[in-house]
């Protein structure tokens, strides 16, 4: 049996080792924000983070991952409290059919931690892994830049106000 | 007075000695042009140039990442230090816009500046010494026919005493045969044509054959293989690792199309190689293949099963679909191999589409792990110029580094049947540092 930490919580898979992470997620742990698209890691729709690097959870066996921290879109926050980068997806109103979308905050988080001041060329770039064919990109990436703002230490900020 | 007078004689003989060898590396200026004077520029003459140009793969170290083509910058990192290469549009005053004809044949074949100043051998006149002197004036033609732009390379960084220029007289001295083509006739045209660009503009050597300490290709190794960017230039000919003994049509393909479903996909510096050769003329594309073809074969292997064509008579596949997974072997490595690498490298789909069947695999019957251990932390990233190039999503994030090792061992020993390579722990620091 394989112990999985998703989201702060130790989890026992009952799958075989060899099973994706992404099957684990939804049909075992219930986490079904994380996507099927492809399947093949070429379209980004499953991405989740695994010690704190953006990974394809569709071709990752869960056999890999015993002691890493795994955290998908409900780590980030729930209805009740979505977290910066989820408030910030609702207010630019960034999704239209919505299913790339969980993939793209989950990259666009770990590169916000790994860099809180990424340059909106970082921004395009890193993201350049996911696949949408709607059209909302535009506000895909003013969300996440409204995202960085948000979790930015406010102590610049809020010197500069007084 | 014995011992002063013997000094002396001694000093005499030292500053003689300095005097003769800066007399030797001394190159005299060749006078700036006035730009513009050339007038109307020749359009055919130009328009050939621009097809040797992409021969000679020029914008690919003449232009830095993200960079306008050829106004250089691109950083090379070598074993001496890091250089960077020029601006070579007419720019009068950062580029090669006052330099005449005279100027720039001089410098594509021996190594030397409008200025008189010795060229770093990381620019490849060591081979394009064998260029003709039409193709010479047909490259100078195209540069001074594009636009020019204002653009400075950063100083290089070498330590002394490499950075004394008149040093690299010493090592054209040793390594630089300045000679020009010259047909073999006992062999056909194509041959003659394509033994011609690979040895000259193509500069294949310069990363396939091995160099010795000195930066030098050794000529007794040619094609042997070697480095480059990181990566291993394969060995061509008889010393290629290929399970697949490469020919002719199978060389023209890869060249000409960037992957070969028997073969696989051109990575690295070759991946730009490839670009290149993508757009001209393909019948110098197939006279490089009958030349490369002529080199000879590998080592025959008959344990390598080459999968059915895809066509009348077989299944089509379905892009995108994931293939059933094999059972997943005791191996450590096996497992991740059956479990994250199978369902595209075993779905047999068609390149680019699905992943090739790893038996067919040089990155795993090579001759170094650096190019396997590259593919599997860095994967294969989505072509940024348009052609139909296979992808791969990298594992560096995914596997740690004794899952890599545990998977690397495998394939070697599975798909390759070689014994396992040495250094492989080194190969995995280095593609994860330089990610």
């Amino acid at each position: 049996m394989i112990t999985l930490t998703v989201n702060g919580e130790s989890r026992s898979i009952k799958a075989s080792p060899d099973t994706p992470l992404l099957y684990v997620l939804r049909d075992e742990l219930g986490l079904n924000a994380a996507k099927y698209g492809c399947g093949l890691g070429q379209c980004g729709a499953c991405t989740v983070i695994v010690d704190g690097k953006a990974i394809f959870s569709c071709i990752t066996p869960v056999m890999v991952l015993e002691g890493r921290t795994i955290t998908t879109l409900e780590g980030l926050g729930n209805p009740d409290a979505p977290g910066p980068m989820q408030r910030a997806f609702i207010a630019e109103q960034a999704a239209q059919c919505g299913y790339c979308i969980p993939g793209m905050m989950m990259r666009a988080q770990a590169l916000l931690n790994r860099n809180p001041h990424a340059s909106d060329e970082a921004i395009r770039s890193e993201l350049q892994p996911h696949l949408c064919r709607c059209g909302t990109h535009m506000r895909i990436l003013r969300a996440i830049r409204r995202a960085a703002d948000e979790m930015r230490p406010k102590t610049a900020n809020a010197r500069s106000e007084r | 007075m014995k011992l002063r007078s013997v000094l002396l004689a001694l000093l005499a003989v030292g500053a003689m000695g300095v005097t003769a060898a800066l007399l030797y590396a001394w190159e005299s200026p060749i006078p700036p042009i006035d730009p513009g004077s050339a007038g109307a520029p020749d359009r055919a003459k130009a328009r050939r140039g621009a097809s040797l140009a992409l021969l000679g793969d020029c914008a690919t170290c003449h232009t830095a990442p993200g960079g306008v083509p050829y106004t250089g910058g691109l950083a090379m990192p070598t074993p001496f230090g890091t250089i960077y290469s020029t601006n070579i549009t007419p720019d009068p005053e950062t580029g090669i816009g006052r330099w005449s004809e005279q100027a720039f044949v001089r410098a594509l074949r021996s190594g030397v500046d409008r200025e008189g100043r010795h060229l770093y051998p990381a620019f490849p006149y060591d081979h394009f010494t064998r260029v003709s002197d039409d193709d010479a004036e047909a490259l100078y033609a195209f540069f001074m026919s594009i636009d020019p732009v204002k653009s400075s390379a950063p100083p290089n960084e070498l330590p002394f005493p490499l950075n004394v220029r008149p040093t690299l007289a010493g090592w054209k001295l040793l390594f630089l045969r300045q000679v020009r083509f010259v047909a073999d006739p006992s062999k056909d045209e194509k041959w003659n044509r394509g033994k011609y660009l690979v040895d000259g503009l193509g500069h294949c050597g310069a990363c396939h054959s091995p160099r010795n300490l000195l930066g030098a290709e050794k000529t007794s190794a040619s094609f042997e293989g070697g480095e480059a960017e990181g990566w291993r230039a394969y060995a061509l000919g008889q010393s290629s690792q290929s399970p697949v003994p490469w020919d002719e049509a199978a060389l023209t393909d890869y060249l000409a199309r960037g992957s070969h479903p028997q073969h696989g996909t051109a990575q690295g510096p070759m991946a730009n190689v490839v670009d290149n050769l993508s757009l001209v003329d393909p019948a110098d594309v197939s006279a490089m293949a009958s030349y490369l073809a002529s080199l000879g074969k590998g080592g025959e292997r008959n344990d390598v099963k080459i999968p059915d064509r895809s066509g009348p008579g077989r299944l089509p596949q379905v892009a995108g679909a994931q293939a059933a997974t094999p059972s997943i072997p005791s191996d450590p490595g096996g497992a991740i191999y059956a479990a994250a690498c199978a369902s595209c490298h075993e779905g047999d789909r068609p390149l680019p589409l699905g992943g090739l069947r790893l038996c067919l695999s040089t990155a795993v019957a090579g001759e170094t792990p650096t190019n396997l251990i590259n593919l599997v932390v860095r994967g294969i990233p989505a072509s940024a110029g348009g052609s139909a190039r296979p992808i791969m999503p990298g594992f560096g994030d995914v596997l740690g580094d004794q899952q890599i090792l545990d998977l690397t061992n495998y394939l070697r020993t599975q798909f390759a049947g070689k014994k396992l390579w040495d250094g492989t722990a080194n190969a995995v620091a280095e593609a994860r540092r330089t990610r």
